[in-house]
């Protein structure tokens, strides 16, 4: 597919955070491509940048934060060179983000209509309260919200953590946008009500052709959820792959042994597997490779920097000592 | 509801109670207040006749026994030295007190919570470190001091405003005030601003922390990934988050203001209640005293009761009366 018809095209991405000790990059070198209607998976521990990257496409990266370098094109426009009130529209109306916390993400002093009118309004202020109404009301009722009618008379804490969810979903689909970041939007939710989320999630996306980065570090979600994945450790993507070649036959190491700290993965009894060490603090990364303390493949030649390079169709990764060569 | 008013009726009946047995008992091991209103002169007969007729001669629990079946009647006694009702002494300072407490609340909150708020916002701006910088002196500069360098200033060097007393007043249904003649809030404004000062600062500072703290909230993230404009997110998302704790604290300080108001008013020569309750304790005046301390019993009960009804209007997980479920 031709990059024009992509969604959105990520290249080069770096963010950094400016701190008293001189600036360190959370995200470093980040490329994405989401075409239209594709649900991709974006997988990392904590710190390892993923959050990040999401608020850099959004352009929601607070100071001391910032973005330095890289291009963000959504739809064929470059979103970094937009102006602050061109970023204002496209947000919530062709670009929209779900967060981690249901019950931090709605504000708990205003009505859940007052909440989902607004989204509405302020991109179209010729559509009146009434017809916005109408459409928050449907958006409730997709999500799976039960008398939507009524419930939009109530506040955020009427609500469960999993209904304040769908109804943080609904808000984002309000517009129909092209792509929704959702970063961990389940994390925080019960495993039943998490597989009720995560199949409605990928049905509205199919229905309405909104494609999906669905940030996690939960490779089961992504395994049922998404079309292909990209996995960051430290603010590189250092594998990127469709879902079921990237389960089957991990070319990274790092990506293995994610794949092997999964519990089920072990037989019963059995000792279970872990990563030894931990990501590396921002300001202490380690030279080349940045996995290469933690890898139990690593040489000297790792501590040269490595390059992203191709293992076949639509699969990449950062590695010199692939599990799997291409 | 009528639970909650009912359970605050009762509560504010009883600390009527125990406040007058406080008083009564207290300023019975004072002093003896015919020492200080009689005359030396007065013949051993008169002196005899006026402690009788003052009810001073039985013993303690039996003038309060009095008192209180007066009370309930209706009645807090005569004031020993103006010989009138000492309610309807009160009554009379009262409009210039309340006028005044009211005019430097109201002072308080429209200086307080714009500056606060710019405070908030900016909060490494030459501005906002100049206004923390003015709530610091406003926090520790004494009122009297602040109060005679503006009579200082505007009434003896510029001659802009006049230093005493309240000026031209117009009765509206019966009360007395300088706010609505052109006289009278000239005369108003040193005395308000005088008051004022504590609390801008205050006011300020309390605005300043609830908008740095609720900025980072997420859900004020979300409204910006909604698109909704900064302006709209600063003066609904955030403002009325910060209005919560803003309305406890100054609920609370709107007493404080009246009771504060006695310094003002000695400077100002403020014809209020400060300057009557406080020659009634010089001369021991037990009926004006009681009267005023039952009198300010009542009003703060009210404020209470108005601080309570604002707060479950502001924050909606609060409902009056019933059990908290979230």
């Amino acid at each position: 597919m031709p990059e024009e018809m992509k969604t959105l095209v990520v290249t080069g991405l770096r963010t950094q955070f400016n701190t008293a000790k001189g600036p360190v990059a959370a995200v470093r070198d980040v490329n994405l491509k989401v075409a239209r209607g594709e649900i991709v998976g974006l997988v990392g521990e904590s710190g390892s940048g993923k959050s990040v990257t999401g608020l850099s496409i959004m352009g929601l990266i607070d100071a001391p934060g910032e973005i330095t370098a890289g291009a963000i094109l959504l739809n064929g426009e470059d979103l970094r060179k937009a102006s602050p009130k061109r970023l204002r529209e496209l947000r919530g109306d062709r670009i929209a983000m779900i967060f981690q916390d249901p019950m931090m993400t709605l504000n708990p002093v205003l009505r859940i209509d007052t909440q989902m009118i607004e989204a509405i309004r302020v991109h179209d202020h010729k559509v009146g309260r009434q017809e916005a109404r109408e459409r928050c009301r449907d958006a409730l009722g997709l999500v799976g919200i039960p008398s939507p009618e009524e419930r939009l008379e109530a506040y955020p804490h009427e609500f469960s953590g999993g209904m304040r969810q769908r109804v943080a979903i609904a808000i984002a689909m309000l517009n129909r946008p092209d792509i929704i970041i959702a970063d961990e939007p389940t994390t925080a939710l019960d495993v039943t009500i998490q597989s009720q989320i995560l199949a409605q999630m990928q049905k509205l996306c199919r229905d309405t052709g909104t494609a999906l980065i669905w940030i996690t570090h939960d490779l089961t979600v992504v395994a049922g959820l998404t079309d292909r994945v990209y996995v960051m450790y430290a603010g590189d993507v250092v594998e990127e792959a469709p879902v079921e070649d990237l389960l089957d036959r991990p070319i990274h190491p790092y990506t293995d042994g994610l794949i092997r700290s999964i519990p089920s993965h072990n037989a019963p009894g059995q000792p279970l597997n872990q990563i030894p060490g931990i990501t590396p603090a921002l300001d202490r990364m380690p030279a080349g490779c940045r996995f290469h303390p933690r890898c139990p493949r690593r040489t000297d030649a790792c501590l040269e920097e490595i390059a992203l390079r191709s293992f076949g169709p639509a699969r990449e990764a950062r590695c010199i000592h692939p599990l799997v060569e291409g | 509801m009528t639970a909650f008013l009912l359970r605050r009726l009762s509560q504010t009946v009883i600390t009527l109670l125990v406040m007058s047995v406080l008083v009564f008992v207290g300023i019975y091991m004072v002093g003896n207040p015919i020492d200080i209103l009689i005359s030396a002169s007065a013949t051993p007969a008169e002196r005899q006749q006026i402690i009788t007729a003052m009810g001073l001669d039985l013993p303690v629990w039996q003038q309060y026994w009095i008192f209180l079946k007066n009370a309930l009647a209706g009645d807090l006694g005569n004031s020993f030295v103006y010989n009138q009702p000492a309610i309807r002494l009160i009554l009379s300072r009262m409009p210039a007190t309340l006028e005044l407490a009211f005019s430097a609340f109201v002072i308080a909150l429209l200086i307080g919570i714009p500056l606060g708020l710019y405070a908030g916002l900016k909060p490494r701006a030459v501005g906002s470190r100049g206004v923390m910088v003015f709530s610091i002196l406003g926090f520790s500069l004494p009122t009297f001091w602040i109060g005679l360098m503006m009579i200082l200033v505007f009434s003896v060097y510029l001659g802009w405003l006049p230093a005493s007393g309240r000026g031209q007043t117009v009765n509206v249904l019966g009360v007395p005030l300088s706010i609505l003649t052109l006289d009278g809030l000239s005369h108003l404004v040193l005395p308000a601003l005088n008051l004022a000062l504590f609390k801008i600062s205050l006011v300020i500072r309390l605005t300043r922390a609830g908008v740095i703290e609720c900025m980072q909230m997420d859900y004020v993230r979300f409204a910006r990934a909604k698109g909704v404009p900064e302006a709209r997110i600063v003066l609904l998302h955030v403002l009325k988050n910060t209005l919560i704790p803003l309305i406890t604290v100054i609920g609370l300080e709107l007493g404080s203001l009246i009771a504060f108001a006695v310094v003002t008013e000695t400077i100002f020569a403020w014809p209020g209640m400060g300057k009557l309750i406080i020659d009634a304790i010089g001369v021991l005046d037990r009926p004006l005293i009681l009267a005023y301390l039952l009198m300010t019993v009542v009003m703060f009960t009210i404020i209470n009761l108005i601080v309570d009804i604002c707060y479950s209007l502001a924050d909606p997980r609060v409902r009056l009366g019933e059990d908290s479920r979230s």
